[in-house]
């Protein structure tokens, strides 16, 4: 069994014990062992890292079995410099959210825990999956935990929420079935990614085919103007799913980007590529604004979400090295940032159970170490060099000055508006005098709620101060990627 | 072909032979608990299914051949594809039987006939599934047909029921007579009823072909009132409802597999020169049925009804199979259609009957339990029943890695590897109408997780071993979800197998 393969069913099988051993009784051992699980199997994805030859573009700890030959699907897994870091992102980001959930959670503790270790092992197995089906399969899959943890955990609208993102996300992915299934056809009948990505195809196939998965990737990254579930969903979800939606799942639509519409259809994306910019632009400028206006904390980084993703398609579509590899490495600081972001404000809701900006104040008078920290993942929210946020956003903006130097100016306004809300939120929240008894009364970070924010701190710094080794990964692969995008596909006319 | 090849009808003989020794053995049973007619029944199934398991790989008759042998003088075929539905529907009756136990023994209708009646309904099953004849598959419908209107009716002072079996008996007898309307038009034009007599004389071309069509329109929709598919489902909702749980489980469950046997029978091997024909007709009613089977069973309130358009709507997925043609000879997309049409019907079968087998669990003594609230807050009163229903509810949704997908996934790709446009947007709506589905399904899922349970829920007890099974039930749609391969490779294999005759 390769490395791949323990990283995706080991998290699977330690939830599979959590929800059939586990009881409302024991919550205590229930804890325990989903650290154990969460912290082994971020353990086991570290050799993915120390292991990565970056020379290469090639996928790297192939597995290759047949799996179901009837339709001659392999169980392929792999990855390369574009989907290394994400297993390890995956992996880290359920440490945090087993520790975020610890105290907060008393109701079905086992269930909860369990369903997180097999979400994190189902979206390892979305990044390393190198067969169209295996692909979907975990895609897909990834909605049932999801599903059940914003219905049961979740706020108020809970059920609105978790209907609106399983609906919206599943009418986008059988699209994109539809389109695998017409790959197999097209390439006489293998689901082979790789082989899909050589394979020619005329226009109006490659439009086709760009569209469908535009249905199932732009739901999830989210673009505008599919995104209106992600607002619903970060607000009801429990502060464990917020931040696994941010960190991970949303990323989940951008590798698709770069995994399937790229080079599958690399015609139909240049021909597009406008249509991408155009709606990421909009996403970056119009959603910036409407975060400004959130009353509500978790909504106002739901936005803030959708903003940032907007960079990261940008990134994308332009097509040159520092735009894709500028977005990649947005995707991984946004997974910190935004991850951190919902904890801080998971840390202030277990105290109020308020996430209404105007039911604080002057928090940093009572929580001073909280507010150091929320201040730091503040200032990477914004992209203040130094930090994580920084570096993703001025490699995109580089990246769009040079195709176009307005295009790059109004994907630069981003960080005004970045700035303006997150600090504008940061002021009403933190600063100012004590607002009012609850805040009066709030206790400041214990141990475990430390812990948890000092190691996504340290993580947002580490990158912010030193991203070599996350361009380096991703160097040889996307040059590889983008070489292939603009050699056309087209059947060559006789 | 003009043997008698006794041996070609042993597993039927046998099943017969099974109906009479339990019908006798009852009389004397005087355990008020019938555990003796029970594991009678239980093991004769049990034999039954080992016959068919054996003879799916060695194959029946005198020669032994795993190809087709025909016996009875023609009138019965012995083919893999028979013996693997047949073995299907034995399992699936002896799991329904097992689900059934406790629901019949709380609401007297624990009584020598129920058993005696479902190896009846057995038998015609395994009838129609060997049969190679127009009469012998009529025959063997009737006998399914008129055992389930009697087992419908077995709650004799019970109103929903008796109402129940007076519909599901009017409107199947209908069904029955457009059936052999079609089926003697079939005769008249081609003057045999021989299923491979009719296929040549059709293929010959000197046959009538207004009598052909007009023949093939009734054969299609006796068809479809046995499939329960729209506009011939009026009955299902209503029977579903109102049977008991148990008998709604005989019906739903085997039976679906004998419907998919004589349709391919009838329409694949005796009328497949008028394919282009009956495939319009196919993808009409398979469209409407997903149309108005998910539409309707969002307004459901009650379980077993919501189940029943929920099963309109998987069944006209399930004919979609059907439709891909023979072109030129060609039977390579025609065995992948039907070979997944067959895939689907199993694995629904399957899930079908644990959440009926669920809705049993669930219920008590002067309590049914099949309203949708009856289900509130499950999650917290038995989580591992929430989990299995959960996975039946994903599965019939058709949400990987539940087998339901593998199903959808299998019927989608034979539309679209046709690479036909017509075909590539039926798989479109499909998807599409698939996705409304997913709505009720969810819903079911929210009850049991999201909901509370109401303060006077009714305490889930334990049933031992029908727990044990459930969870089994469950953890099949699960690995063969995992592992679809060899399901999906021996339905293949035995379909192409049959085609070539």
């Amino acid at each position: 069994m390769g490395l791949l393969s323990v990283a995706i069913w080991l998290p699977i099988a330690f939830g599979a014990v959590l929800l059939a051993f586990g009881r409302d009784n024991n919550p205590g051992a229930t804890r325990w062992l989903a650290l154990v699980g969460a912290v082994v199997s971020f353990l086991v994805t570290l050799p993915l890292i120390s292991g990565f030859d970056t020379g290469t573009a090639a996928m790297q700890f192939q597995e290759n079995m047949v799996w179901i030959e009837r339709f001659n699907v392999r169980y392929h897994l792999g990855v390369d410099g574009i989907s290394v870091w994400f297993a390890l992102l995956t992996s880290f980001i359920t440490v945090i959210v087993v520790i975020a959930g610890w105290q907060v959670i008393t109701d079905r503790a086992h269930q909860y825990m369990g369903a997180f270790l097999i979400l994190s092992g189902l979206m390892v197995g979305v990044f390393s999956a190198c067969d169209g089906l295996l692909f979907y399969v975990f895609f897909e899959a990834t909605l049932i935990p999801m599903y059940i943890i914003i219905g049961v955990w979740g706020g108020p609208r809970r059920v609105y929420a978790a209907f609106k993102f399983f609906l919206y996300t599943l009418l986008g992915s059988l699209l994109m079935l539809v389109a695998l299934i017409y790959l197999y056809y097209k390439s006489g009948g293998s689901f082979d990614i790789t082989t899909w990505h050589k394979l020619p195809l005329p226009m109006s196939a490659q439009a086709l085919l760009f569209f469908a998965f535009f249905a199932a990737f732009s739901v999830k990254v989210p673009m505008w103007p599919v995104h209106t579930w992600l607002p619903d969903a970060h607000v009801e979800a429990p502060t464990g799913g917020s931040v696994v939606l941010a960190a991970i799942m949303l990323k989940l639509g951008a590798y698709g980007f770069l995994r399937f519409s790229m080079p599958i259809a690399p015609d139909a994306s240049r021909e597009y590529a406008w249509f991408i910019i155009a709606l990421s632009l909009i996403a970056v400028i119009y959603i910036g604004l409407v975060a400004l206006v959130q009353q509500d904390m978790k909504k106002l980084v739901a936005y803030s979400s959708i903003a940032h993703m907007g960079f990261v398609t940008l990134g994308f579509f332009i097509f040159n090295e520092l735009g894709v590899s500028g977005g990649l490495v947005q995707m991984i600081s946004h997974g910190f940032v935004s991850g951190a972001m919902f904890l801080c404000i998971g840390v202030l809701y277990d105290r109020v159970h308020s996430r209404e900006i105007a039911s604080y104040g002057g928090v940093v008078n009572t929580m001073p170490k909280f507010a150091a920290f929320a201040l730091l993942f503040a200032m990477a929210n914004c992209g203040l060099p130094g930090t994580a946020g920084f570096i993703g956003e001025w490699m995109v903006i580089l990246g769009t000055v040079k195709v176009n130097f307005w295009l790059g100016a109004l994907a630069a306004t981003a960080l005004i508006f970045g700035a303006a809300y997150t600090l504008w939120m940061y002021k009403r929240v933190y600063f100012g005098d004590i607002a009012n008894n609850d805040v009066k009364e709030l206790q400041d970070l214990n141990a475990r709620e430390f812990l948890m924010m000092a190691m996504l701190a340290v993580a947002v710094m580490v990158m912010g101060l030193y991203p070599k080794p996350f361009t380096d990964v991703m160097h040889v692969s996307v040059n590889e990627l983008l070489q292939h995008v603009a050699n056309s596909k087209l059947p060559k006319l006789p | 072909m003009t043997q008698m090849n006794w041996l070609v009808a042993y597993p039927e003989i046998l099943l017969l032979v099974a109906a009479c020794v339990v019908a006798l053995v009852d009389l004397n049973v005087t355990d008020p608990k019938r555990r003796v007619t029970f594991w009678l029944t239980q093991a004769s199934l049990a034999a039954v299914a080992l016959m068919h398991g054996m003879a799916m790989q060695t194959g029946l008759g005198a020669e032994g051949a795993a190809a087709s042998v025909y016996g009875m003088q023609g009138l019965v075929v012995s083919d893999p594809m028979g013996h693997m539905l047949a073995l299907c529907a034995a399992l699936a009756m002896m799991l329904s039987l097992a689900y059934a136990g406790p629901y019949i023994g709380e609401r007297e209708l624990l009584k020598g006939e129920f058993f005696t009646l479902a190896l009846f309904v057995l038998l015609g099953i395994s009838v129609m599934i060997s049969a190679n004849n127009f009469l012998v598959i009529y025959v063997g419908l009737e006998l399914m047909s008129l055992s389930l209107y009697a087992l419908v009716a077995l709650r004799r002072d019970n109103a929903l029921a008796t109402e129940a079996a007076m519909k599901y008996f009017v409107l199947g007898a209908l069904a029955s007579g457009f059936l052999l309307y079609g089926m003697s038009m079939m005769y008249g034009a081609t003057g045999s009823l021989v299923l491979s007599e009719v296929l040549s004389a059709i293929a010959k071309g000197q046959v009538n072909p207004t009598v052909l069509t007009f023949g093939v329109v009734f054969v299609v929709a006796g068809l479809g009132f046995k499939l329960g598919v729209v506009p011939f489902h009026m009955w299902v909702p209503d029977v579903y409802q109102g049977a008991p749980t148990a008998v709604t489980l005989l019906i739903a469950g085997a039976p679906k597999l004998a419907a998919f046997a004589i349709a391919i029978r009838l329409l694949v091997e005796g009328l497949s020169g008028l394919a282009h024909d009956w495939q319009q007709m196919l993808i009409v009613l398979s469209v409407m049925s997903m149309v108005i089977g998910n539409l309707a069973a969002i307004a459901q309130t009650n379980l077993k009804r919501l189940l029943a358009f929920s099963a309109i709507a998987q069944l006209g997925f399930m004919l979609l199979g059907l439709t891909p043609t023979v072109i030129d000879a060609n039977t390579l997309s025609a065995a992948n259609g039907y070979s997944s049409a067959m895939f689907y019907v199993v694995t629904y079968v399957l899930t079908t009957l644990g959440t009926f087998g669920l809705v049993m669990y669930l219920s008590r003594a002067g309590f049914e339990s099949d309203e949708i609230a009856d289900l509130a807050g499950l999650a917290k009163r038995s989580p591992w029943l929430a989990g299995v229903m959960t996975v039946f509810m994903f599965s019939l949704a058709g949400v990987p890695p539940m087998v339901g997908f593998y199903a959808k996934f299998a019927v989608l790709q034979s539309l679209i590897v046709t690479n036909d446009p017509g075909y590539i947007t039926l798989a479109v709506m499909a998807v599409l109408l698939s996705m409304i589905g997913a709505y009720y399904y969810l819903r079911l899922v929210k009850v049991m997780y999201f909901d509370e349970p109401p303060a006077d829920a009714v305490q889930v007890e334990s049933r031992g071993g029908v727990g044990a099974l459930l969870a089994c039930n469950g953890a099949a749609a699960l690995v063969l979800g995992v592992l679809p391969d060899g399901l999906m490779a021996l339905c293949r294999d035995v379909v192409v197998r049959a085609l070539a005759g």
